[in-house]
């Protein structure tokens, strides 16, 4: 938990000043509890749970405390929610070697058991495309659900994505409630108790990002991670947006991304953009880099480069 | 013989950072992938008769089929003949099999070059701190460097697709 101050509220004009957020919230109480004792799950707290930015340390330390209870309750096993802050000067990006990806899917995996990603419904944060060396990157070739014996298959390269963290999301733009946004270290998040689910951001994103929780996630209580972030891996409600997020609970704390751990040919690169020391700066100085879908003006974090 | 064993004891002296000619760089990594029980490989040849003729070998090692530009080398271009406990640089200098990379970028210096950043090769650790490196022989078999293909995680599930074969979509 962190004193550090979150960047400010809404802004004047996107009208509803938290007084008035708060009024409201208020009159709408003993409303909220007839709906409540109508529709499943959900307590009154979370019902008048505010945004994330109009929280104060106070309200997150009591709401670390409520969902670490529900989680209990849940999983039948204790879970830290952290909610470690960014780091002042960091700025993370990440870059991945086409020319060494095998196309062995362990980071997928790897990410599905650090992430707390639900398991049926499926949900998986890194897709990786299978396309034809003859052709390059052509995504109208692409096959995400190859299922060969042994890779790589011949006459075939791969390339896994995931989320960007784009400087400049066209995620964060499109939602209607500020339920996403860039963190200052660069890494979009999500207000799992703030999505209203409309997913406009999944149709905003151009690398099939996001990922919506269409059924109640399920997690077996033993492959549950106990190590989360607010704004990462905690276990997620039903009907809400979740993405890769560079494993915030493990690079806010100086790990590495448990899909750079992963894998086993070292295709994958994790570090600070703004060291020029850094893996990641070395590869954008040195390799040739390519950025998928640039003409978009996405701006990502995450760069694809030819390391052999 | 006793020039031999003078060099040796120099390079022994000197230590390994010195013998690389290089300043002293600290990569942490794990112990070298040595088949088990195999080391210190002076157990057995200690007591033989160093034997430089090039061959195939039939009594022992037999396992190691060498895919590694097989016309030009074979087993004392890398393996220092006097010490086998040893690896042997092209100039004749003895290193450790923990300093092995030293030896493969002797051939492949742009990979040395990626591999001391960070960039070849998987790193794991802490981004912002110590970091642990792998040896190229924790990936590549020095005697086939090539990577051997493997068994992919099993392809994410269509959409509109069960999970678990056979049950119904969910509801």
């Amino acid at each position: 938990m962190s004193d550090a101050p979150r960047r400010p509220p809404f802004p004047e004009e996107c009208g509803g000043s938290p007084s008035r957020r708060r009024f409201l919230a208020g009159a709408a109480a003993a409303v909220g509890a007839a709906i409540l004792t109508a529709c499943k799950g959900g307590s009154i707290e979370e019902f008048l749970q505010r945004q994330f930015h109009q929280l104060s340390p106070a309200e997150v330390e009591v709401l670390i405390a409520r969902l670490e209870r529900e989680h209990m309750e849940k999983f039948g096993s204790s879970v830290r929610v952290g909610n470690e802050p960014p780091i002042p000067g960091i700025e993370f990006g990440y870059a991945l070697d086409l020319s060494r990806c095998i196309g062995c899917r362990r980071c997928v995996y790897a990410c599905v058991r650090e992430n707390n990603q639900s398991r049926d419904p499926q949900i998986h944060w890194i897709r990786v495309l299978e396309m034809e060396k003859e052709r390059g990157v052509n995504i109208h070739h692409a096959d995400p659900y190859y299922d060969h014996d042994l890779v790589p298959a011949e006459g075939h390269f791969y390339m896994p994505v995931q989320c960007h963290q784009c400087k400049n999301p066209p995620c964060v733009k499109v939602c209607p409630v500020r339920a996403t946004w860039q963190e200052p270290d660069g890494i979009t998040v999500v207000d799992y108790n703030w999505c209203i689910g409309c997913r406009y951001c999944m149709a905003a994103c151009p690398y099939g990002a996001r990922h919506f929780n269409w059924g109640e996630p399920t997690l077996p209580a033993g492959e549950l991670n106990p190590e989360t972030h607010l704004l990462g891996n905690r276990p997620r409600p039903k009907g809400v947006v979740e993405k890769c997020t560079f494993c915030i609970q493990r690079v806010r704390k100086g790990l590495y991304p448990a899909c750079v751990e992963a894998c086993p040919t070292g295709t994958r690169k994790f570090g600070n953009l703004l060291d020029p020391e850094s893996e990641v700066r070395y590869v954008l100085e040195h390799k040739r880099v390519y950025i998928f879908k640039e003409d978009l003006n996405t701006q990502p974090r995450f760069f694809y480069y030819y390391g052999a | 013989m006793t020039a031999g064993a003078v060099l040796l004891l120099a390079a022994l002296a000197l230590g390994p950072a010195t013998v690389a000619g290089a300043p002293k760089e600290d990569f942490r990594v794990p112990p070298p992938p040595l088949t088990e029980g195999i080391f210190p490989c002076s157990e057995c040849h200690a007591s033989m008769e160093v034997d430089r003729r090039r061959r195939d070998l039939t009594d022992m090692h037999d396992d190691i089929v060498l895919k590694h530009d097989e016309e030009h080398r074979w087993c004392l271009d890398c393996h220092a003949p006097d010490d086998r406990d040893r690896l042997r640089l092209a100039g004749g200098q003895l290193i450790g099999f923990s300093e092995s990379y030293l030896l493969c970028g002797q051939c492949h210096g742009d990979k040395l070059r990626d591999w001391k950043v960070g960039v070849h090769g998987k790193r794991t650790g802490s981004w912002n701190g110590p970091k642990q490196y792998l040896l190229c022989a924790h990936c590549h078999d020095p005697h086939a460097p090539r990577f051997k293909p493997m068994k992919p995680e099993p392809p994410p599930v269509r959409p509109g697709q069960a999970v678990r074969p056979g049950e119904a979509d969910h509801e």
